[in-house]
């Protein structure tokens, strides 16, 4: 990659007037840095992959609507969770959080545990337990 | 409390926070050197670990490896600690701050709040430096970024204590110890060597062997898991290729780039020339995102454009094996 070559394309990154730093060779062949704002390639695939966590947050709102999921999906999903993640940070079993997926179950759970999930959340315990869809 | 610390950006948060806390005692090491000395250069493909619903590619080795491989052929070293408590985290780091040592933080990116949001996502091996404190902010150095930062008490505590994969456990580290004299041909040429063995590796996931292996499994997936699943995994090597930190072209222009500064100090003119090599290979590896993205963008239903991305991807697995045969015989 020639240095005058560097990509200077929108990007995630231009709103927060980010740029990157890139190695690429001066007309003289020598090895140098430059900066880059974004390259179109690569915004393709991030937004795919943004795109898949969006698709993701829908289906689980869906879920929680038509009572198969608990809320704990949902914003286990918007926080670009998965389920060991969010097991290692509530410090509990995976099957016990995988059981907490379940309507049922999460209507019984004592506030100390959604306590729990909703600081992980960064919500209250109130807006966790009344999200509906 | 505040201790003089002179920030440069870099691609690589690892290569960055080495090169930055190196100089500040007084060596100048520059980014493409830590990356070289640490055998930087790598492909692993692990088609049965799971990453963002794909398997796990990667253009680097394991996070941490590059750092501790680098500081080993040096002989400098570093002292590292992790915690049980936030409480003794944070007061060892502040111990240090007062002893005008800025420190070197393993953190997770997720609770990074200067990082825009596309880019928060729950890794947990980023690297910064933190070299200050106010009444409310730790003053921060991370080498993606042009600047210099800030994040709060609170903010801070957060991404040392992060959950999931690879968990920081507030994991801080400075230099303790550094030579009087550094050998740096010897570390050089071992550096190289180490890298040529691990990209001709005899094992199928890794080097030259697992790009082959990917190139092959891509002319099948469409077949296999369909073509909206293909191209998920696609973004997904795009992704690894050219996500902050690489530099562009998966590292191979930060390796060129040692190479051409390997070839200053080693006096030798062949590794002038394969540093240019090394460029057209970066170029290459360059060509196929841009192709791979038009692919993603027109998810195009046609089997050819598929095989084509598989020929295109065995053609650079072939120039990086000639490439470092030839590299291996030099050094």
């Amino acid at each position: 990659m020639k240095a005058n070559q560097v990509p200077q394309d929108q990007s995630s990154l231009s709103k927060k007037s980010l740029k990157e730093l890139c190695y690429a060779v001066d007309e003289d062949g020598k090895y140098t840095t430059a900066l880059s704002s974004g390259w179109e390639p690569k915004t393709v695939a991030l937004d795919g992959s943004m795109q898949l966590i969006q698709q993701r947050i829908e289906q689980a709102k869906h879920l929680v609507v038509n009572g198969q999921a608990s809320p704990i999906v949902y914003f286990m999903e918007k926080s670009k969770m998965d389920l060991s993640i969010l097991a290692s940070y509530v410090s509990m079993w995976k099957w016990r959080v995988k059981r907490h997926f379940n309507p049922k179950v999460f209507a019984k759970l004592s506030n100390r545990t959604l306590k729990k999930y909703a600081d992980i959340f960064e919500i209250s315990v109130e807006e966790l337990k009344n999200f509906k869809g | 409390m505040q201790v003089e610390f002179k920030h440069q950006q870099s691609a690589h948060c690892e290569n960055g926070v080495a090169s930055n806390l190196l100089k500040h005692q007084g060596i100048e090491i520059s980014e493409p050197m830590v990356f070289g000395l640490g055998s930087g250069l790598f492909f692993v493909y692990l088609p049965f670990v799971k990453v963002n619903f794909s398997p796990a590619f990667s253009y680097r080795p394991m996070p941490g490896w590059i750092f501790k491989r680098m500081a080993k052929l040096l002989g400098i070293k570093f002292k590292r600690q992790k915690f049980n408590s936030a409480e003794k985290a944070q007061q060892i780091l502040d111990q240090n701050l007062k002893n005008n040592i800025p420190t070197g933080l393993q953190v997770g990116v997720y609770g990074l709040t200067y990082f825009p949001d596309e880019y928060r996502f729950h890794f947990n091996a980023h690297n910064l430096v933190v070299y200050g404190k106010t009444d409310t902010d730790y003053l921060i150095s991370d080498p993606v970024m042009q600047e210099t930062t800030t994040l709060t008490h609170q903010e801070l505590e957060k991404v040392r204590f992060a959950k999931g994969a690879l968990a920081p456990k507030g994991h801080l580290y400075y230099p303790v110890y550094i030579p009087k004299d550094i050998n740096w041909e010897k570390a050089i040429r071992k550096a190289i060597r180490k890298n040529c063995k691990d990209m001709l590796a005899p094992v199928p996931i890794i080097g030259v062997k697992a790009i082959r292996m990917v190139a092959r499994n891509i002319a099948k997936w469409p077949q296999k898991i369909g073509v909206a699943k293909t191209n998920h995994y696609l973004g997904q090597l795009i992704r690894m290729q050219e996500e902050i930190g690489t530099g562009g072209g998966g590292f191979r222009f930060i390796y060129a780039a040692f190479l051409q500064e390997s070839a200053e100090i080693l006096k030798n003119e062949d590794l002038r020339e394969l540093s240019k090599e090394m460029t057209q290979i970066g170029d290459m590896w360059r060509d196929l995102a841009v192709q791979i993205a038009r692919v993603y963008k027109k998810r195009s239903n046609q089997q050819d454009v598929y095989t084509l991305l598989s020929k295109n991807m065995l053609e650079i697995a072939d120039r990086e094996e000639a490439f470092f045969k030839k590299l291996k015989k030099i050094v």
